[in-house]
């Protein structure tokens, strides 16, 4: 029965800077891998982006940044996906984001970030071995 | 966590509104995972409080940026608003990319408005398999007007007409050509008529194009489909399709929707049948030994599939009538 589960995920850009070409060819990438992609669109308050995540009841949160303002969104984004339940979700980022900042977001729970010409295949990967298993 | 206790709990969650639940209820219907039948047993006798409404029209003629307007236009009133916005499965990946949220992006931090994104994962008919029970779920949970977006349609994705109160045809301008081609599917589902994007040009020839049309068209008893100007960029309009959706929803209330309500239940009930009929008497042929040596018979094309599923049919069937839980 299980056949019919697919791998649903949030694409979303948190923050103001308008750049989305990464955040689309993600989404792309992830849609041709056979995984229900929501798009947000631009421009998303963290409140936004975790209450879309539990509406559409995903298993993966995908956040694409080239703004600098990782270090303040982040944390409350992770802090609001807390606080609604869903610590289960999976959570990885990418766009312009300093090497030294990463320990940073992987201690609030970033599973992974992904630099500048990340191969789609990388990304497929690890989205298909980290999403959460339910039962 | 027992499943029993799993189904009690969402159920609870569901009445009272909570969105963790809804949705959870609505994956668990959508993947069809094991829960999903009783959930949907226990939901169904608190249905039938919310008005639905869908929507439907070609890809581009603005369906999601003017539900975000109507449902604006709800809550200012004061109603809750439960959207469900289907987009298309990739027949080739199965993959899909619902893009529907981002004309809706101001609703989605309102308590009073819940809105999920479907994959049709290749149902035909614009909209999903599941989008009838997520309407359900949405009802369920208490939400006053529940509004379906349909895949971005044509000629044969007319499912939506099925499953809700009144149906709004969204078009654009400059469609012209378009409206010959929908008159056989679209042009006979809609309620009322929308042409949006009315702050282009060509909106008025549009909507004289549209009323042209339902001139032919045989008139529903008691209706005539009304075609407005909406600019869901300006807001022109909006109240006035509310405004007809209320005056369709008056007339449905003279016993018509009644009428028809007893027949979508009994075609319901056919395809549940039929649903299940299929899957037992299925699963009862591929167990025989038969169904390999006809698969192969065929494959081989010294036989075609017509004789070969008469030959299954020649012997007598042995359905499964009780599902394995």
């Amino acid at each position: 029965m299980s056949k019919e589960r697919k791998i649903r995920v949030v694409i979303a850009k948190p923050g103001l800077d308008s750049h989305d070409r990464g955040a689309k060819v993600v989404a792309r990438a992830l849609r041709d891998a056979g995984m229900e992609v929501i798009y947000t669109g631009l421009r998303q308050t963290p409140q936004q982006i975790v209450e879309t995540a539990l509406q559409e009841d995903v298993d993966v949160i995908g956040l694409s940044i080239l703004s600098g303002a990782h270090l303040t969104l982040f944390p409350r984004i992770m802090g609001l996906l807390k606080k609604k339940g869903l610590s289960d979700v999976l959570v990885f980022a990418g766009g312009i984001i300093p090497e030294e900042d990463i320990p940073t977001l992987k201690k609030i729970g970033i599973r992974e970030v992904f630099g500048p010409g990340t191969p789609t295949s990388t990304l497929v990967q690890f989205v298909r071995k980290n999403a959460p298993k339910r039962k | 966590m027992p499943p029993s206790t799993r189904v009690q709990r969402l159920v609870k969650g569901v009445l009272k509104g909570d969105k963790g639940s809804i949705a959870r209820t609505i994956s668990i219907v959508e993947n069809n995972e094991p829960e999903a039948q009783k959930l949907m047993a226990l939901l169904y006798p608190k249905t039938g409080k919310a008005y639905v409404v869908g929507v439907t029209g070609p890809p581009g003629a603005g369906k999601s940026t003017l539900i975000e307007k109507l449902v604006k236009e709800l809550r200012n009133r004061g109603k809750t608003v439960g959207v469900v916005a289907v987009d298309p499965t990739s027949p080739f990946t199965g993959g899909a990319f619902l893009g529907d949220r981002v004309r809706m992006q101001d609703l989605s931090v309102d308590p009073g408005v819940y809105i999920r994104s479907m994959a049709t994962r290749n149902y035909p008919g614009g909209l999903a398999k599941a989008t009838k029970d997520a309407l359900r779920v949405l009802d369920a949970s208490g939400k006053d007007v529940v509004i379906v977006e349909t895949v971005g349609a044509g000629q044969s994705e007319v499912e939506v007409v099925k499953v809700v109160h009144t149906v709004i045809v969204v078009l654009a301008p400059g469609l012209g050509d378009d409206i010959q081609a929908i008159k056989a599917g679209q042009m006979e589902i809609g309620d009322v008529f929308v042409v949006n994007k009315a702050d282009r040009e060509n909106a008025n020839k549009a909507v004289s194009d549209i009323e042209a049309m339902l001139e032919l068209a045989t008139e529903k008893k008691g209706w005539k489909p009304p075609v407005l100007k909406t600019s869901a960029f300006t807001g022109e309009g909006i109240a006035q399709l509310l405004e007809f959706i209320d005056q369709h929803r008056a007339y449905l209330r003279t016993g018509v929707f009644d009428e028809r309500r007893k027949e979508r239940v009994e075609n319901e009930l056919i395809e549940a049948l039929r649903e299940k009929i299929t899957e037992s008497i299925l699963s009862d042929f591929r167990r025989r030994g038969e169904w390999k040596r006809l698969t192969l018979k065929v494959l081989a094309r010294r036989t075609d599939p017509y004789t070969a599923a008469d030959e299954l049919l020649s012997k007598p069937l042995k359905p499964r009538t009780r599902r394995k839980t």
